[in-house]
């Protein structure tokens, strides 16, 4: 009896569990594993501190680009002391609050929506009410608010404008392109293919030149269009073809059963579509969707090289001014991690309806 | 009524005519490409003759009247458009064929990283991933031509990590073996070792499925491709003289030179597309089931080789195509080069369109440059991809 008492004692070698257990387990399992870790701390071990060094303790935060140049550290005053104008560019100074309320309402407009069981008519109209008080916070010229020119319009209110319109139009003309590309008319079939290709083998680059350089050429003479609206339709045109290719996944995923039972109960082709074969197909392309929308939100930081003023741009000019030249690497942290936290956001969204879309499937 | 029912069931109208429609719309649609086309071309015209633009490809003739700071053939600005335009192409494939093979391996090292048992590396792995996929690759190219000509010293300072390695913000310098009739023989001796080892390999292969004999090919081919070329150098004399770049005036002189441009869009690209190829090596590597590890294990088959003979040939087929559409990636986000200044073929043709004001025909060859890259990188890896897909018996 003795004996058992004693076994029901022993606990479980202290080696294997706990912290010391779960280091060992995913540490140090094995000669190669404890290596790396060792290599990997040592190496951290030399360069963290002299980061935090650099960037928390010998760092100025609120200074002139006089007192930057003396010290040590990071210079984040760069940042704190440009920030409207690096966020807003060159709207004017006296009216940035209009550019932030519309900003505000973007997001929280987009984080209301992000569930798509909420997508109907209501939110619909919603998004229509938003998108007039926006357009109109940013333009003025009713209720008492200032007109103010589109050339005014930089920053990060830019950068939003062309990735927010830019998804919004090129995800209808993406599902046109897609469907085109199904069709069995071999014209129709035949000019989608061509887009889709032609727009996917060139780089975004070359159609920023074209909306910057030969668009002018295409109107007839006198007619001018802005170059905000140039870039954004180069966007657009960019982006539809990628969208194209993902919906065209989507439709393709689809049973075939689906196709023939919407014939069978008398469907024409657009009722078809639109009742039954899109909304299921949009609907397991959301995450791959999503990435193109991220990478488009990424692209629109190509503007700067047609010398648009989006917050890349915006970043540049600071920096091209004496007093704050040489600063280059925190204010490309800060502008770097505005970039980080949408995009982010956007790939943890396209994570959680991916998860959704699989747990919905099991529970099938 | 039974009559005329049966008369409208035979005969339809013919626009509800599914056929008939269907030429409709067709129709309609050509006609209205077509009539933009010939409306945009008309514009055009128009617009280049009250411009005086002149049109067509002559261009490419006329002296081109500038100079272009790095050249893989001979240039000067006394040269033709057409020749800039080559030097600018050579640029573009030179940088895009070094990330390619660059990124490839980085991705992979970092996505078999993200699935270590290591915690620690895991960690890294996802971390890594994460900050360079959300930034956008143009600006991470500015951050690091700004970090060269920033944080690196002048050329007097320059850091020197490794006897006969500079690094300032002219770039990096290093040493080269010094001119020598040698080394062409060693570069010679190098190609063929490659064939012989190819032909080897394959020839263990075709004996190992006849006979089920084994030939150490990976070490004879090793061997071959490291003692060949040295046999080579050591005939010819074992010359080791260097040549060593020397800092003269403001700069430094001899050695090979990497400008801070293509380097920092060499390093902004190949982190950038190794993100995107890491998470596609994970996947890939995920995608086989675990049982086919036990299995191959089962019938006694060794670490290496059930790697090597059942995870790796599986994982590829589901990595190749999604792969190469990042290596597309990445040739066509050289482009950004414009940005940071590197003379690749959109900055000079960039340059190009600006003194010409030839735009359509500019812009026309850079697409039509990007579009046959396109299609001969798609090629090759339709090529490969087709070669290591599953045979079915």
């Amino acid at each position: 009896m003795s004996t058992n008492s004693e076994v029901a004692d022993i606990k479980p070698p202290a080696i294997n569990v706990g912290v010391l257990g779960w280091v060992r387990s995913h540490l140090f399992n094995g000669a190669l594993n404890s290596i790396a870790t060792i290599v990997v701390l040592l190496v951290a071990m030399k360069f963290i501190p002299q980061f935090v060094q650099w960037a928390f303790i010998d760092s100025v935060w609120f200074t002139s680009g006089q007192e930057c140049h003396e010290a040590a550290g990071a210079c984040w005053s760069v940042v704190t002391q440009n920030i409207r104008f690096n966020v807003f560019g060159y709207y004017p100074y006296e009216h940035q609050w209009r550019p932030l309320v519309a900003m505000i309402i973007l997001v929280l407009m987009l984080i209301y929506s992000r569930d798509w069981k909420k997508w109907n008519r209501r939110l619909g109209y919603l998004w229509l009410v938003a998108l007039f008080v926006m357009g109109l916070l940013m333009k003025g010229g009713l209720f008492g608010l200032i007109s103010v020119e589109t050339t005014k319009w930089s920053g990060l209110p830019l950068t939003l404008l062309l990735s927010f319109f830019g998804i919004l139009a090129s995800y209808p003309l993406g599902v046109a392109l897609a469907l085109g590309r199904q069709s069995t008319m071999p014209v129709i079939k035949a000019f989608s293919v061509v887009y889709i290709e032609l727009i996917r083998g060139v780089p975004l680059i070359t159609m920023l030149f074209m909306s910057s350089v030969m668009f002018p050429l295409f109107l007839p003479e006198g007619v001018t269009i802005d170059k905000v609206l140039r870039a954004q339709v180069a966007i657009i045109i960019f982006t539809a073809a990628y969208v194209a290719e993902v919906v065209r996944g989507g439709l393709q995923a689809m049973d075939q059963g689906q196709y023939e039972a919407a014939e069978s109960l008398g469907l024409n082709y657009f009722q078809k579509m639109r009742l039954i074969i899109l909304p299921q197909a949009l609907k397991i392309v959301i995450p791959p969707t999503v990435g193109v929308l991220i990478s488009a939100f990424k692209d629109t930081s190509l503007v700067v090289i047609i010398a648009l003023y989006d917050i890349l741009n915006t970043t540049k000019s600071i920096l091209n001014v004496p007093e704050w030249t040489g600063f280059s690497t925190e204010a490309y942290i800060f502008v770097a991690s505005i970039y980080f936290v949408f995009c982010f956001s956007m790939s943890q969204y396209s994570r959680y309806v991916e998860s959704e879309l699989e747990y919905k499937a099991e529970e099938k | 009524m039974v009559t005329t029912n049966e008369k409208s069931a035979v005969k339809t109208r013919f626009w509800n005519d599914e056929k008939t429609r269907g030429i409709i719309y067709q129709v309609v649609t050509a006609m209205l490409v077509a009539f933009i086309g010939y409306y945009l071309i008309a514009n055009v015209q128009d617009n280049m003759a009250k411009q005086s633009i002149a049109s067509g490809f002559g261009f490419l003739e006329k002296e081109a009247a500038f100079e272009i700071g790095e050249k893989s053939i001979e240039y000067s600005a006394a040269d033709s458009y057409g020749r800039a335009l080559v030097v600018g192409v050579i640029n573009t494939l030179k940088v895009s064929l070094i990330g390619m093979v660059l990124t490839t391996m980085l991705g992979t090292i970092v996505g078999v990283c993200t699935l270590s048992s290591n915690w620690l590396l895991s960690r890294i792995g996802t971390i890594y991933v994460e900050i360079f996929q959300n930034i956008p690759v143009l600006l991470q190219l500015f951050f690091f031509y700004a970090l060269f000509y920033e944080a690196f010293p002048g050329p007097r300072q320059a850091l020197n990590p490794v006897s006969g390695v500079f690094i300032s913000n002219r770039g990096i310098d290093f040493a080269v073996p010094a001119q020598h009739f040698a080394w062409s023989y060693v570069v010679t001796a190098f190609l063929a070792a490659c064939v012989i080892a190819f032909f080897i390999a394959r020839w263990a292969k075709k004996r190992q499925e006849r006979t089920g004999w084994q030939f150490p090919s990976f070490w004879v081919g090793l061997g071959l491709l490291a003692g060949l070329p040295l046999l080579t150098w050591v005939v010819c004399g074992a010359p080791t003289e260097l040549d060593i770049p020397a800092l003269k005036g403001f700069n430094f002189q001899g050695g090979q030179n990497i400008s801070p441009e293509f380097s920092a869009l060499l390093i902004g690209l190949v982190l950038y597309t190794a993100s995107f190829i890491a998470q596609i090596v994970r996947a890939g590597i995920q995608s086989i089931s675990h049982g086919q590890t036990e299995a191959a294990m089962s019938i006694g088959l060794k670490t290496k080789h059930v790697l090597s003979l059942v995870i790796f040939p599986q994982a590829l087929r589901v990595i190749i195509p999604p792969l190469t559409s990042q290596l597309l990636n990445l040739t066509k986000n050289s482009s950004l080069a414009v940005a940071i200044g590197y003379p690749d073929f959109v900055q000079v043709a960039g340059t190009t369109i600006n003194q010409t004001g030839q735009a359509v025909e500019g812009v026309a060859l850079m697409m039509l440059v990007y579009l046959t890259l396109s299609l001969l990188t798609s090629v090759f890896m339709n090529w490969y991809n087709k070669k290591i897909a599953i045979i079915e018996r």
